[in-house]
């Protein structure tokens, strides 16, 4: 799995790619705790566009950073998530508790949240 | 087909990808292709985490076809479920310390059609997953 960071303000994207599974989980959890703590960030968006799989692993690395974020007051989404995943999503109830839209959907106020956060 | 692989995490996309591979003399949808990945994904992934606790085994998956339906093993040699009913309830972990979320046996009982779990303490789990596929 590639992650790129990038950074708006004390917003966080961090552009996954690849498979997220148990063997990658560990080690992106650490790097976003990493991140997340030296830029002082509040907001997180994962950017799932280019996740071909994902497992239950991965629903434990979005709940924890969520949990996290919100801790800082921040807001958590998941966007451009592939069908597989957005299955996974679905099952977990993940939905209920953080915004998530599907790849292609024109979700204009998910961006607009995104952009609450300083200097975006 | 039976597939040994040590029990080790950077095994699992291999072990998807060829049950994958062999899931595909079947005429599957991409959908019912990826509920099957998943499935095996968490089966695996606890025989390694739970089963094994992250130390030496061997992890063991057969698949079947048997008629229209496809029939997947998970076996580990590992500690065993001591209470497989509470495992299987959603949300349930013995990890939640490693966030784990719980819900691996909700995604293998929601992604196959059917789902039994053997195990005995000290000797290790069984998982056998099937699912029927429509044009097999
Ligand atoms: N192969 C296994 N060997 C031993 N224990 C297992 C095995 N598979 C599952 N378990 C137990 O069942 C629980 C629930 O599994 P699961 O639903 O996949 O959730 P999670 O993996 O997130 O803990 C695990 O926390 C573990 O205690
Ligand atoms: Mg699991």
């Amino acid at each position: 799995m590639n992650t790129r960071i990038e950074y708006a303000g004390n917003t966080l994207v961090a552009k996954l790619e690849g498979e997220l599974d148990q063997h990658v989980a560990t080690e992106l959890r650490t790097r976003l705790d990493d991140e997340i703590s030296k830029h002082n960030i509040i907001n997180l968006i994962f950017d799932f566009k280019g996740v071909t799989f994902m497992d239950s692993s991965g629903i434990g690395v979005i709940v924890g950073r969520y949990k996290k974020i919100q801790a800082r007051g921040g807001t958590t989404m998941v966007i451009r998530v592939q069908p597989q995943v957005d299955r996974v999503l679905e099952i977990s109830g993940i939905k209920k508790i953080l915004m998530c839209s599907r790849e292609g959907e024109n979700r204009g106020e998910l961006y607009e949240v995104a952009s609450t956060g300083e200097n975006i | 087909m039976k597939l040994q692989v040590p029990g080790k995490t950077s095994n699992e996309s291999f072990v998807r990808a060829t049950v994958g591979a062999f899931a595909s003399q079947l005429d599957l949808s991409l959908e019912e292709m990826a509920d099957i990945k998943t499935a095996v994904s968490e089966a695996v992934t606890n025989a390694i985490i739970h089963g094994y606790e992250c130390q030496k085994g061997v992890v063991t998956v057969e698949c079947k076809i048997i008629g229209e339906e496809l029939e997947i093993k998970v076996i580990d040699q590992g500690i065993g479920i001591e209470d497989v009913e509470l495992a299987m309830k959603p949300l349930y972990t013995s990890k939640p310390e490693e966030e784990r979320s719980g819900m691996g046996f909700t995604v293998m009982q929601t992604f196959m059609d059917r789902l039994v779990v053997e195990s005995a303490l000290g000797e290790g789990t069984k998982i056998t997953m099937t699912k029927r596929v429509a044009n097999g």
